[in-house]
């Protein structure tokens, strides 16, 4: 299993051809209290770059964008009674969603943990 | 001036705190070619209340109001009564003079009327949900068509022959600009509603049906059916109510099937005006809150526990989501919600059945009376306290011809569909709690007068 | 003027439950008064009006469509319905109780005689529908407003019926794309400035145009070289904010309209800063196309604690032909007519984009702005920019010592002074400012916008004020500034004087209760 990250602010983690998807927990506590998420449809088939999430905050409405091509497999519906997981567990329980992707060499052009943690480092 | 109060002492003496030599100097960025020499030409110096309150009279009195005379129109604004204690207490400058509860510490009173306001509206809709209201009924049925193609993801809205045909040009010349599909049927003068013709529209590309209920003639469409039609193709059913005094006795929309509820609130609290202000009233099912226009007042608790109000679920709105908003719309109708929400207190569920039962009695004394005129036929064979006569003539003359008399003798078709073919013989009149006996009848006399000898 | 608290509390009176106040049974103090829903209050069968019993039983033909149960909804007989609302109003801040600068909003002072006009019979009793012989006064008064807009903004036309000014923008925007279309041209984006308000560009693509937003400059202006380079075939207009958000004049304004027309766009300017330049400054004569004009703000009709709003379009000789339907016109004979859709072909009006609203647009807004208007005179609406101007500007020289105003330096400002955070102590902010101002007995200005400026405070302090209420208000805003830059931890916990403290934002939004559940 591999983690990668995005300049956006968002995580995913393959496993075979399938990815778990979320917003970092720099990217959380930047938004603050999480109060809503808005998941893509299992089975839509989306393009890397593509709004397929939007994570609100009281004040604030953020896309978030797909970091890999492919079909959604999965949205986390324990986010629709539990907003709040984005916030305390963001890049375990508060994953988003799954997708098989559909072109694995996109992972080729995201960030690892270290160059991740660099990056935030110097925002 | 008698609204500025800087003494000619103070602007000196600010100018000179401020290091400016003159106002002029405040005004350097202004390209001097922009810039007017002196007070703009054309309009009068400042006047005094006395001699503003003399024009503004003058203009008044050339209107006749609908209190000076025989009154039956209706057509999506009605003539009720007003209780005294509502126009009191909307002008307390606390709710006249205060602006958007944006700081809800201090906006406790306008946002626990607003969340009244909200239950109210849902339980006369039988919603489960309403929203802090929108501009008026015609853009309130336009943002729920917009709310179902969210809804739906699908983008074709198919429009009762009943709705109001003001709402319906609203529609149309919105889609122009969103490419929504709007499919219009023809109004014709037939006793029942379109209910057949509206199902039949209804396909899978369908995302709302829009049914006026009452119709714009008075007609009562059956919503159940209607509901059920558009439900078994995923299709959304908007009802749009124009008197809601008329829930006093007919079965709330949601309580038929009804998604979406819209409608013109400004039977209740809120005088004719001229057509405005009005106020919009928005009530759908919980399931579409994060799809919902317009603001929304919400319940939580302040740092002490207490309970207390704020505006909620602002992402939805143009100032954080910008170009992706559902809507751009960014006022509310507060104070004619709080209008609304005080005749409503008033009334309560029992008197506003009760006032419905007047109206629709009056109604029925009314149409009775008019229908015994000869060539005059009754075109309802249901209705609340609104329904079509047919003349046996042109019945935008015949309506001039009344106004000469001093009756002010309902809404002619032909001024409601101008460019409609059928429709010129026939007269909305509607009756309310302010109409009399004697009304009806000077209405009636001076009618059978302009109609003698017309052939039918 | 007096600052009172909205609570009827005085600071000197210090926090129930404090040491030496005690709490009281029923939970209210003094004249700090609590107040349930009405729902908690009312029962059924209460009534506040007297109806007679209906003389007759409903028609046949309607049992089928009958309530099966009354509508839920407890009633309240006057007395009680009146003390209900004096006492819910009494939670309010409004301009009547003191100082209201919210920044953009133009929160000047209501007159009264504006409200007694409107309520006249002849305007607040005439149906919208009623035959135009009986209305000659209610169109003579559109017409008028009309034509006093027109020359007040030296523009060729007007549409009166948009409700509001979100409505209004949508209309200016539906007057470009009709006009775009008669041209035969399909252009499909609207610059924005990044510092506009947020319905721009919400009303930008609700009219179906695509968004590109364009950088301002270090000093708080529309960067005039970027948008040159933004223009092109693909451009229907700009929408531009003059005076800006900032609190600042467009100096580059001609020539942003020159270069716009030049490349076959049209300027749609919000009007929303009207305040700063009415009687001083003509949007016409700077290249505008089209311009609402707010008047809840400019004009001074009721915000009413969120609407009802009006946002008449004034608009160029190039797209009034575009304008919505329904409108007013005087023939040479002097008669006003209603123009609408059967009789625009009469007035030359065959090209309009349509129809906005069911009816003729906001009368009882129109009687009041005239009203407004003719009370002000020329000399008056013109000292009224005036002063509005002096009273920010005065703000902004009296506190800059205290609170950075990021655009000072490039001169005066318009009808708004503009501070940012920057400069307190660690961990405060401009809420805390925001929430320490109600208690010193003031309402907030804008907070959090424009967004170019991180943490901006937007003070508008409009004509209303007079100096010794500004230097209240001053003094209270320095001793603001100085707590947070101090780092005074009482500032996090306000306000403590109002009727509710910091409320649950996030809560509410989580689990959104819209509607009494009891």
């Amino acid at each position: 299993m591999t983690r990668y990250f995005t300049e956006d602010h968002e995580w995913i983690e393959v496993e075979g051809d399938l990815g778990t998807v979320g917003i970092t927990d720099y990217a959380q506590g930047q938004l603050g209290d999480i109060t809503f998420v808005e998941l893509p449809e299992t089975g839509a088939s989306v393009t890397k770059g593509d709004s397929v999430s939007v994570v609100d905050s009281v004040k604030a409405a953020s896309d978030v964008y797909t970091p890999v091509s492919g079909t959604i497999a999965e949205a986390n519906d324990a986010l629709a009674d539990e907003p709040e997981l984005v916030n305390t567990d963001a890049e375990v329980g508060g994953w988003l969603f799954r997708v098989t992707l559909s072109n694995a060499s996109e992972l080729e052009s995201l960030m690892d943990a270290d160059a991740y943690k660099a990056y935030v480092e110097s925002l | 001036m008698r609204y500025l109060p800087l003494t000619s002492a103070d602007r000196a003496e600010m100018l000179e705190s401020i290091g400016a030599a003159s106002v002029d100097d405040l005004f350097v960025d202004v390209p001097a070619q922009a810039r007017l020499p002196g007070p703009i030409e054309g309009l009068p110096a400042h006047a005094s209340e006395m001699a503003v309150e003399r024009h503004m009279s003058a203009l008044a009195a050339k209107n006749v109001s609908a209190g000076s005379a025989p009154f039956f129109l209706g057509a999506g604004a009605y003539r009720h009564h007003v209780p005294a204690s509502v126009d009191h207490l909307i002008q307390r400058g606390e709710f006249l003079t205060a602006y958007t509860p944006y700081q809800p510490e201090i906006a406790q009173g306008t946002l626990q009327v607003l969340f009244e306001f909200q239950t109210q509206v849902a339980r006369l809709f039988g919603t489960d949900i309403a929203n802090a209201s929108m501009y008026d009924g015609s853009t309130a049925c336009w943002e729920a068509i917009l709310m179902a193609a969210r809804v739906t993801r699908k983008g074709k809205a198919v429009l009762s022959s009943g709705l109001h045909p003001h709402y319906g040009e609203v529609v149309r010349t919105m889609a122009k600009f969103t490419k929504d599909e709007i499919v219009s049927l023809n109004t014709e003068l037939t006793a029942e509603p379109d209910d057949a013709a509206v199902i039949a529209q209804i396909d899978d590309k369908t995302s709302c049906v829009v049914v006026q209920y009452p119709d714009v003639l008075g007609r009562i469409p059956d919503l159940s059916a209607i509901a059920e039609a558009a439900h078994a193709k995923g299709a959304l059913l908007v009802a749009v109510v124009t008197e809601p005094v008329a829930l006093g006795l007919i079965e709330a929309p949601g309580n038929l099937g009804a998604d979406i509820v819209v409608g013109e609130g400004q039977s209740l609290g809120v005088g004719l005006q001229f057509g405005g202000p009005y106020l919009g009233l928005f009530g759908c099912r919980e399931k579409f809150v994060r799809q919902m226009p317009g603001r929304l007042c919400g319940q939580t608790v302040d740092a002490d526990g207490k309970r207390g109000f704020v505006l909620t679920l602002s992402t939805r709105e143009q100032h954080i989501r910008r170009e992706k908003a559902t809507s751009n719309i960014c006022t509310n109708s507060g104070l004619c919600a709080l209008a609304f929400s005080i005749h409503l207190t008033l009334l309560g569920g029992e008197g506003l059945a009760k006032l419905a039962a007047v109206n629709h009695a009056r109604a029925q004394a009314m149409i009775e009376r008019l229908g015994r005129i000869p060539g005059v036929e009754v075109l309802n064979e249901a209705y609340f306290n609104e329904a079509t006569l047919v003349l046996p003539r042109d019945a935008r003359e015949v309506v001039r011809e009344l106004a000469e008399r001093g009756v002010l003798g309902g809404v002619s078709l032909g001024r409601l569909f101008p460019v409609a073919d059928g429709l010129h013989k026939g007269l909305l009149v509607a009756a309310t709690e302010t109409t009399t006996a004697e009304d009806i009848e000077t209405f009636a006399t001076q009618l059978e007068e302009l109609l003698v000898g017309v052939p039918a | 003027m007096n600052a009172v608290n909205a609570s009827g509390w005085r600071p000197s009176m210090g926090e129930a439950g404090q040491a030496g106040v005690p709490a009281t049974s029923s939970g209210d103090y003094g004249l700090m008064l609590e107040e349930p829903l009405s729902f908690e209050l009312g029962a059924d069968g209460k009534c506040g009006v007297d109806i007679e019993d209906a003389d007759r039983a409903p028609m046949g033909g309607l049992s089928k469509f009958l309530r099966k149960q009354m509508p839920d909804l407890p009633g309240l007989t006057e007395p009680e319905t009146v003390r209900h609302y004096t006492r819910l109003s009494r939670q309010n801040y409004a301009i009547d109780l003191g100082p209201f600068p919210l920044g953009s909003c133009t929160m000047k002072h209501n007159p009264r005689l504006n409200e007694k006009m409107a309520r006249l019979p002849g305007f607040a009793d005439v149906h919208p529908l009623q035959p135009v012989s009986t209305v000659p006064g209610a169109l003579e008064v559109i017409n008028e407003l009309a034509f006093w807009l027109i020359d007040l903004t030296g523009m060729h036309g007007v549409a009166m019926s948009p409700k509001a000014g979100a409505h209004g923008e949508l209309c200016g925007l539906l007057c470009i794309r009709a006009a775009l279309d008669a041209r035969g041209e399909e252009r499909h984006i609207i610059l924005v400035p990044e510092s506009a308000h947020g319905t721009n560009p919400a009303t930008a693509a609700f009219a179906g145009f695509t968004v590109r937003s364009i950088p301002a400059t270090p000093e708080g202006r529309v960067d005039l070289e970027a948008l040159k380079a933004s223009l092109g075939p693909d451009v229907a207009g700009v929408m531009i904010t003059n005076p800006n958000t900032c609190g600042l004049f467009e100096p580059d304004m001609k020539a942003i309209s020159d270069a716009v027309h030049e490349a076959g766009g049209y300027v749609y300017c919000d009007g929303a800063n009207f305040n700063a330049i009415v009687g001083k400054v003509r949007p016409g004569d700077l290249g505008i196309d089209a311009m609402h004009i707010n008047l809840h703000k400019t004009f001074s009709t009721p915000h009413g604690g969120g609407g009802p709003g009006s946002g008449p379009v004034v608009l160029s000789e190039a797209l009034a032909p575009f304008g919505p339907l329904p409108f007013t016109a005087r023939t040479a004979d002097g008669v006003v007519h209603l123009v609408e859709e059967e009789n625009a072909s009469e007035f030359d009006h065959t090209q309009s984009f349509g129809r906005m609203v069911a009816f003729h647009g906001q009368m009882g807004m129109f009687t009041r702005a005239l009203t407004y208007i003719l009370s002000h005179g020329a000399d008056g609406l013109r000292q009224v920019a005036e002063d509005a101007v002096l009273n920010a500007n005065y703000v902004l020289r009296m506190c800059e010592d205290v609170l950075p105003a990021p655009f000072a330096k490039s001169g005066p400002c318009m009808h708004e002074a503009l501070f940012s955070e920057a400069g307190l102590a660690e961990g405060f902010s401009t809420l805390d400012i925001a929430k320490g101002l109600i208690d010193e007995g003031f309402h907030p200005m804008t907070v959090y916008f424009p967004l170019v400026v991180k943490g901006a405070m937007l003070v508008e302090p409009t004509e209303t004020e007079s100096k010794a209420g500004l230097d209240r208000f001053i003094a209270s805003l320095r001793s603001l500034a100085e707590r947070a830059k101090a780092g005074d931890e009482s500032l996090h916990s306000a306000p403590h004087f109002a009727p509710r403290r910091r409320l649950d934002e996030t809560q509410a939004a989580r689990k959104p209760v819209l509607v009494w559940q009891g």
